[in-house]
């Protein structure tokens, strides 16, 4: 220590002079770009999936329901609401957030008298700063907080695929079925949307932790067909997966495939697996029409209710229109045959070609059983009732793919020609090729739709799947007339498809007629939807039920025909067309028939 | 006499007596001495635990800490959240340098579940310059408010406006000013914004300017040297017997610095040398750390000039609902302004961790080396000694 040190700290005085470096109104201060302030969320972006919610390590978050915003598929109707009391702004919910709808401002200043109003809904309630810009987004680049690219399932090679009807569509490995359903969020969307409900997200939980046996469980749940759903379900909870608003949908359908594929065909084991090993009779009978999925589920729910079932089948075998008209490529038969066989173990006794109406009237049945569900779907070909669709080479997709199964002899010429842009056209479409590249060793197969590309109903990997295999897919065109010559079909006349609905929103194709083709071809297949049978119904039974507009049986919420109520009816004639729904209106139908049955009890 | 007359040190040749087992003689109803409570009664640094001093006049005979007042459980609400949901709560052990909670919880999952070879570079890098931007704010606040103990407010004041552009620099960064949240299992959450680099240069020459100015206040001051210099010694004994670390230790001639000794991140790539000293006094100590200060703003010019342009900022994880780690334990130390500050982080194979235990340097320093420290001061130096050994009371109590 010496005396400089006395005099040298008195240098801080050279400060003096200088400018002030507070801030003279720090209230008006602007952050950062990246500043973590007040929520902003755009609702009309936001579905409500609540993973918010679920990641807000402080559970500042709710989800509530807005005014104005409606509960819909895909989009829970329900808003994240901020307790400012909890938050502590760490943005975890806007980084996790599956639509990129929920953002931070940075608005930080905010002064409030009433407490309450530091719980407020972002987007929905006024606040000032919704149109600042600036504030914490979602981070770039690769910051993800689950897997935004799907696994993708290994199938055979078009090459491999294209003469053969054996499935082409592997299964998962176990450590590909782990990796896509860790991508789950469990916002449970899917389930609000699905036909049957089913529960999605427990079961991919169960793929996550390999618990085959819990996944079987949540699957029978809802439904009893996993084998035949997991391969070609329509996936309408795919299309409104949270996780694939700004990445891939989770492979739903392929994970309950995974489950269901992982159980051995053992009827025995399923019973163990299921709980169903001893099920009570309550000695009460019903008879079901139709072995497709609404009658199989119908059976099955009432099984483990005890009831005592029966199906009629037209056809040789279960299945309905998995068996008869979807191709075995997509599903293989041994696969429905293992669903059929579970629910033929609870004790659902199965009675082949029989035909209602004919072999035994629906009458009859009302005497032998307590009560009948019929599930008779849509087997009857549309025709387009075009110039020449009378001819002997024009043929209805549904009966085609029919007699392939069957067996029957399948007229298959060099150059075939579909009309209709929907998955059973698609179907027959690569049906044929398979036919054509079995017979004549190359495919011509044209395919035309009304819709164009974008708006075709088929599932997009069909369409790409069938080009693969070498099928022309020309969608947007009309068709006019079926060209014969010599009474034999030469081609299909086509007009250039402007509009299909008019303004009323009714069914009315505009054409250009300048933009003409003709697609040459042998034969000529229809494939533009399906019409129900429904001849088994006497004109007595007519008379007692009820049919709407659109000639389809009215019912009410539990499938239970109006005017008669020992009479359920369910499948594609009311609801659909497709798997899904029949497996929810069989299932719905039972717990029907079993209010019905019971409702003295 | 004379002496004790200017150096302001106490005739102790008969208070206190010492009895047969060698234990002080203090009996309060002689009227010699006096019991006094020194907080809990202040939201700041010093004031969160409480000292029961024995005083005789205003010497300390006697000195008993109490901790217990700021006790939140953070760790325990740490294990009853998500891997991913730990962070925002871990900064809140210590604010005086939280970017070192979100490192530990971030390298722990790592490391347990097996990420961390996985890390991006980028995001390495950014994690250092947050840790050394931690530091230096840290010691913008600590070295002058070691002056500000002895009431220098002038330095303090410098300090707090420079630290607050530092500030302003983690809030482009990060998004926030103290609650960073910026570290996060897998990377971290942003990259450099346009300009940044500049605009921190521009503050670290106000810094350079900062040390220079605060040297001449503070180290070439008279009163600052007098009431500093053989105070609070710490001998280089004390610091294997207390385990004692980071500046303090280095202050005490034992070189420890977990930077060095047991690289982490890309420190194995900068060029640095912990500065030391021997004499283990409130002196040394602070010098040291303005010597740190130095290094710091060195050593985040290395980062900014080393660092890579662009790159992830994260590793492509597995979903962070559903992570789960499997089980295993660990123990991650890094350096942080005050020393080896570690966690220890046990997981169970749930998405939970099973246990998580915080261990700093106030745990030690502001505990059981206080008290030993404290008899014989003078009860105007006790912030001053606290201070100096970087007492954090909500990292010693969680």
């Amino acid at each position: 220590m010496n005396i400089k040190d006395i005099f040298t700290p008195f240098t801080a005085w050279s400060g003096v002079l200088k400018d002030p470096v507070t801030i003279k109104n720090p209230i008006g201060r602007e952050a950062a770009p990246r500043y973590r302030g007040f929520h902003d969320n755009d609702i009309n972006v936001c579905i409500g999936c609540g993973t918010c919610e679920a990641i807000c390590e402080n559970q500042a978050i709710d989800l509530v329901p807005v005014d104005g915003i409606d509960t819909k598929s895909g989009d829970s109707g329900l808003r994240p609401k901020i307790d400012y009391g909890r938050c502590c702004w760490c943005a975890l919910c806007v980084d996790i957030c599956t639509t990129d709808s929920l953002r931070l401002t940075n608005e930080y200043t905010w002064v409030d008298t009433d407490a309450d109003n530091f719980r407020f809904i972002p987007g929905v309630d006024p606040k000032d700063w919704y149109e600042k810009e600036d504030g914490w987004r979602k981070p770039v680049p690769n910051y993800n907080f689950y897997g935004k690219e799907r696994v993708h399932m290994g199938e055979l090679h078009a090459d491999e695929r294209s003469d053969s009807f054996i499935e082409f569509v592997k299964g998962y490995s176990k450590e590909q079925a782990q990796q896509e359903a860790d991508r789950c969020v469990s916002c449970g969307i899917c389930t609000a949307t699905c036909p049957a409900h089913m529960g999605i997200p427990e079961y991919i939980k169960a793929v996550r932790n390999d618990d085959m046996e819990e996944g079987m469980r949540v699957l029978y749940e809802t439904n009893p067909l996993p084998e035949i759903c997991g391969r070609i379900c329509t996936h309408k909870c795919e299309d409104v997966c949270s996780v694939g608003h700004t990445g891939d949908a989770l492979s739903i359908r392929w994970l309950k495939r995974y489950i269901a594929d992982q159980i051995p065909a053992d009827t025995d084991k399923y019973k163990d697996i299921l709980g169903t090993g001893d099920l009570a009779k309550n000695g009460k009978k019903i008879a079901i029409i139709g072995s497709g999925p609404s009658g199989l589920s119908a059976a099955h729910y009432l099984a483990l209710l005890g009831y005592s079932c029966t199906i009629f089948e037209k056809l040789p075998k279960a299945g309905g229109m998995m068996r008869y008209g979807i191709p075995e490529y997509r599903l293989p038969y041994d696969q429905i045959d293992k669903d059929v066989d579970y629910i033929a173990a609870l004790g659902v006794e199965f009675k082949y070609n029989v035909n209602i109406g004919t072999d035994i009237t629906l009458e009859q049945l009302e005497k032998d059983y307590d009560a009948v569900f019929s599930g008779t779907g849509l087997h009857l070909g549309r025709s387009t009732r075009i110039p020449g669709s009378d001819n002997e080479n024009v043929y209805q997709s549904v009966d085609l793919l029919r007699d392939i199964v069957l067996e029957k002899p399948v007229p298959v010429k060099e150059r075939v020609v579909v009309i209709g842009g929907g998955n059973v056209a698609m179907d027959i479409t690569r049906s044929m090729a398979r036919l054509q590249m079995q017979q004549f060793g190359k495919v011509n197969v044209i395919t035309t739709s009304l819709e164009d590309e974008e708006h075709m109903p088929a599932d997009r990997e069909e369409i790409v799947e069938a080009r693969e295999e070498g099928c022309s897919i020309i969608p947007g065109y009309g068709p006019q007339e079926i060209i014969i010559e010599d009474g034999k079909v030469k081609g299909l006349k086509v007009w250039k498809c402007l509009s299909i609905f008019d303004e009323k929103g009714m069914f009315n194709p505009k054409f250009d007629q300048a933009e003409e083709r003709v697609f040459e071809g042998d034969m000529v297949i229809e494939s533009i939807g399906q019409g129900m049978d429904l001849s088994y119904l006497t004109e007595e039974i007519k008379s007692k039920i009820e049919f709407n507009n659109r000639g389809r049986i009215v019912v009410d919420a539990d499938f239970q025909a109006k005017g008669l109520p020992w009479l359920f009816v369910g499948g594609d004639i009311i609801e659909g067309p497709d798997v899904i729904h029949g497996i929810a209106n069989g299932h719905r139908a039972a717990m029907g028939i079993d209010k019905f049955l019971n409702q003295g009890r | 006499m004379l002496n004790n007359f200017f150096g302001f040190k106490p005739d102790r040749s008969k208070y206190p007596s010492v009895n047969e087992d060698g234990s002080l003689n203090i009996d309060l109803s002689s009227h010699q001495y006096t019991k006094l409570w020194l907080g809990p009664n202040h939201p700041g640094v010093t004031g969160n635990m409480a000292m029961e001093l024995t005083l005789n006049g205003d010497e300390i005979v006697e000195g008993k800490t109490h901790v217990g007042y700021l006790h939140r459980g953070f760790e325990k609400l740490i294990e009853r959240r998500l891997f991913v949901q730990g962070f925002p709560t871990s900064i809140r052990m210590c604010v005086a340098e939280p970017d070192t909670n979100e490192y530990l919880i971030a390298a722990c999952t790592e490391e347990l579940s097996g990420y961390d070879k996985q890390i991006p570079d980028m995001a390495k890098w950014l994690r250092m310059l947050s840790l050394e931007m931690a530091r230096l704010q840290g010691l913008l606040r600590g070295v002058p408010g070691q002056a500000g103990t002895y009431s220098l407010g002038i330095g303090v004041q410098w300090g707090v406006y420079l630290r607050d552009l530092i500030l302003d620099r983690f809030e482009e960064l990060t998004g926030a000013r103290v609650y960073h949240m910026y570290i996060i299992p897998g990377g971290v959450r942003g990259l450099l914004p346009e300009g940044f680099k500049a605009r921190m240069e521009d503050n670290l020459k106000d810094i350079d300017d900062f040390i220079v100015r605060i040297k001449k206040l503070m180290f070439d001051n008279a009163i600052f040297k007098k009431r500093s210099i053989g105070q609070g010694i710490v001998t280089k004994e004390m610091v294997d017997k207390y385990g004692v670390v980071g500046t303090t230790a280095r202050a005490s001639g034992v070189k420890r610095d977990v930077r060095k000794d047991n690289p982490y991140l890309f420190y194995d790539q900068l060029d640095f040398d912990p500065p030391t000293a021997e004499e283990g006094d409130i002196y040394a100590r602070t010098f040291v750390r303005w010597q740190e200060l130095i290094q710091t703003v060195d050593l985040i010019r290395q980062i900014m000039a080393k660092m890579p342009e662009k790159g992830d900022i994260r590793a492509q994880m597995p979903n962070v609902l559903n992570w789960r780690i499997p089980k295993g334990e660990t123990y991650v130390r890094i350096e942080s302004g005050r020393g080896e500050y570690g966690m220890y982080y046990v997981t169970d194979g749930s998405d939970k961790p099973r246990r998580v235990n915080l261990r700093g340097p106030s745990y030690t320093h502001g505990v059981a080396l206080l008290e030993d420290l404290l008899v014989n001061t003078n009860i105007a130096d006790i912030h001053a000694l606290m201070v100096s050994l970087q007492t954090c009371p909500p990292e010693i109590e969680r």
